[in-house]
């Protein structure tokens, strides 16, 4: 498929949709599968057929538009005035309902009132805080195509990307473009991707010794990192099940940039949908020519795999992601040398997570500029965030970066449910940190969540009231750490069992201030003389827990402890290697 | 062995499809592992074996790679599996007390499988359906917002309803 025939597939599909006077879409994600959502969209185009109405009423199942805890949901576009609209536009002539919580069996009710009035009982306002608080760019398209038709994804511009970048950008000037943006790495620890881009572009396939199996051409590599292990993480999941030919399209604008010919993506085999609907998306666009050997009738080819998982979360890390695509067992290994220099298969490797990828065609089509106008001087765009936890609404956000936390909790979330406190909010799962009640005006943004103690991590906020247990959540997470650990270094390995055995030592009421001065100076050695970020990220719930949760702890000695003396200012157990 | 298993059992003609797809190379073990847990439930020593002489690979990386990753067992499962998540967001709305309830009710512990070898009661790390917390699945079917007081009955209606069938 060249430019041509891509613009032509696109218009062709336009004016398809645009014939059609109801648009339903109906939330296939996992969440609202599980509440039997494909059997009310049966149940919908069963009863259009019934009542003659199939031919222009079309029935579309979609990703996640986001409010997961009201699911099912069911989009409802329609046309006011009766009148065709004219293909690409939006907003004016047509106006969208949304019904929540949708049984199989109001699918009859539905199609009766199409044109009519809302079902009341159904109806949820779409201009809540939930929706009008939010900026969606790598969400754009969840919840609105069918992740299942790559002539949905066409129809919205897909590939366009793509295609500028093969026939008017140089591999350098994609480069510039990533760096001018100032996008950041979206997988935790947010390492400017265009310099990742470019150390890749530029490193010599020959410098180490390879072993790239037989029947692999490439020499380069590019790695879709799609291994969400963070337990109250889903961001990457609803991305890959609702548009996954956007990350095919990204991964392909950045083997173009490196200069790979073969790209992987990693994907936890805990998330079957999102498998399946990436294969699909490989097939379609494999059959259309926007993957495989002379893209877009270009010299460019470029051919993915997709790897499964297989339960570990330090495969996360990517040196043990690589180790793990080359059929080994997970495990990490020092760098340098780093991946972009020796990575698969001693090969320079470009990974990147799947929000990074699923930004940059975007970038590519509105400019740096754009995107570099979202967001804080240092960090730029948006995050994906889960929001989940003790909040009225969870389900799945994109906010501009420099959000305050009161802003997503309170106004997007809806507030704590119940008429419970808002105690703290955890971001960065087990390699994250608390953040409690004092920070809630602090903007989102790499360098702020890192001053407090919490990194970014992928995207994970859980957010705790009053009555969650803060030394259960750290022990929680350390026993997390302890039965992921690898095994391959020490510190991590011996030190999450020391750490969760004093954490379970203070659960049971038998622990003494000493056990904590223990436990701080655990921390401080595990953090610091770990091989990968999983050890060295380990401490991080018990640290900041510890700075501003300090007397659930001091609450929980041994009785003696806390009754002989007159409770110590914690200046006086603080920790020594501070 | 007396009879070569591997022979006359058509699973392992999946395994064999799986291997050729990586053209018999180290790179494609654990995809090899992946397809034989799918035909076989579970990976026995035969299969493990297999796939090490198959993919000229010394046994020790096989059952290596197989015991380091925590979704290959190498024990057989009951005929049906309940999964609890123990994802952070299942956990703080009670996840624990729910796996209590099932393993009281079954008299098994987390990872084990009841006496009639009926049902497994396994746990996992987040199903990425926070929204829903706490979530168990039974046999893939994913059940949301549950609760300790219930969820042995919403299990042993599902257990009922399957062995009807059977």
């Amino acid at each position: 498929m060249n430019l041509e025939e891509l613009n032509a597939t696109a218009a062709s599909e336009r004016l398809a949709q645009a014939k059609k006077r109801h648009h339903i879409r109906v939330c296939v994600g996992t969440a609202c599968q599980a509440l039997n959502s494909e059997q009310l969209a049966k149940e919908l185009q069963a009863e259009l057929r019934r009542r003659g109405q199939n031919g222009d009423v079309e029935v579309k199942c979609v990703g996640c538009p986001g409010l997961c805890s009201l699911g099912p949901l069911v989009e409802i576009e329609s046309q006011v005035n009766g009148q065709a609209a004219i293909a690409g536009t939006e907003g004016g002539q047509r106006k969208s309902i949304l019904y929540q919580f949708v049984k199989p069996e109001d699918a009859g009710e539905i199609v009766a009132h199409l044109g009519g009035e809302p079902i009341k009982r159904l109806e949820t306002p779409l201009d809540q805080p939930f929706f009008t608080r939010q900026t969606k760019i790598v969400l754009e398209h969840c919840g609105k195509i069918d992740p299942e038709r790559i002539e949905d994804y066409i129809a919205v511009g897909g590939y366009q990307a793509l295609m500028k970048v093969l026939t008017e950008m140089t591999p350098q000037q994609v480069i510039d473009a990533i760096t001018r943006s100032g996008l950041r790495g979206r997988g935790g620890a947010g390492f400017p991707t265009g310099l990742k881009w470019g150390t890749v572009a530029k490193a010599d396939p020959n410098a180490y010794p390879t072993s790239v199996p037989v029947g692999i051409q490439s020499r380069k590599f590019v790695i879709c990192n799609g291994d969400e292990g963070d337990p109250g993480a889903f961001m990457d999941r609803s991305v890959m099940e609702g548009d996954p030919h956007r990350i095919l399209e990204g991964m392909a604008i950045a083997a173009y940039a490196v200069g790979a010919n073969h790209g992987f993506i990693y994907v936890r085999a805990e998330y079957p949908l999102a498998v399946k609907r990436l294969r699909t998306a490989i097939r379609q666009a494999q059959r259309a020519g926007l993957l495989g050997n002379n893209i877009g009738g270009t010299a460019f080819s470029f051919n993915v795999d997709i790897r499964l998982g297989a339960g570990a979360f330090v495969c996360g890390e990517e040196t043990a992601l690589m180790a793990s695509i080359e059929g080994g067992r997970g495990v990490p290994r020092p760098r340098p040398p780093f991946p972009a220099e020796c990575g698969l298969w001693g090969c320079p490797t470009l990974i990147n997570n799947v929000e990074t990828l699923a930004n940059v065609p975007p970038i590519i089509m509105k400019g740096a500029d754009w995107f570099a106008s979202i967001g804080t001087e240092k960090s730029k765009g948006t995050k994906v965030f889960a929001l989940t936890g003790q909040v009225a609404h969870t389900g799945l956000i994109e906010v501009p970066m420099g959000i305050t936390l009161r802003e997503i909790v309170f106004d997007i979330g809806g507030g704590i449910p119940g008429g419970r406190q808002f105690k703290a909010v955890q971001t960065g799962g087990p390699s994250g940190g608390c953040i409690p009640a004092q920070f809630l005006d602090m903007p989102v943004d790499y360098e702020s969540l890192a001053k407090v103690g919490s990194i970014m991590g992928s995207g994970g906020m859980i957010v705790m009231d009053d009555s969650t247990d803060m030394v259960e959540v750290a022990r929680f997470f350390m026993e997390f750490c302890m039965d992921e650990s690898c095994g391959k270094c020490i510190p991590c390995r011996a030190g999450t069992v020391q750490m969760h055995r004093i954490l379970t030592k203070i659960q049971e009421g038998k622990a003494t201030r000493r056990d904590i001065q223990i436990l701080e100076e655990l921390c401080d050695l595990v953090k610091h003389t770990s091989l990968c970020g999983l050890g060295q990220s380990a401490p991080n719930p018990v640290i900041s827990t510890l700075r501003y949760f300090r007397d659930e702890y001091e609450k929980k000695l041994a009785a003696d402890e806390t009754n002989g003396k007159t409770p110590q200012p914690s200046a006086q157990v603080a920790n020594p290697s501070a | 062995m007396s009879a070569d298993p591997t022979a006359s059992d058509k699973r392992y003609k999946i395994i064999e499809a799986t291997m050729r797809r990586y053209g018999y190379q180290s790179h494609g073990l654990i995809e090899a592992l992946h397809s034989a847990q799918e035909a076989f439930g579970y990976l026995d020593d035969v299969t493990l074996w297999h796939i090490a002489r198959t993919l000229h690979l010394p046994p020790s990386k096989v059952f290596g790679v197989a015991t380091f990753y925590n979704l290959f067992t190498l024990k057989p499962q009951g005929a049906h599996t309940c999964v609890v998540c123990l994802g952070t967001a299942c956990y703080i709305k009670g996840a624990r007390e729910v796996l209590a309830a099932l393993e009281a009710e079954y008299d098994v512990k987390a990872g084990g499988t009841t006496r009639d070898n009926q049902l497994s009661v396994l746990t996992a790390r987040c199903f990425g359906s926070c929204a829903l917390a706490p979530v168990i699945t039974f046999d893939g079917e994913t059940i949301g917002k549950v609760a300790p007081a219930t969820v042995t009955q919403q299990i042993a209606q599902r257990l009922a309803a399957v062995q009807q069938t059977a």
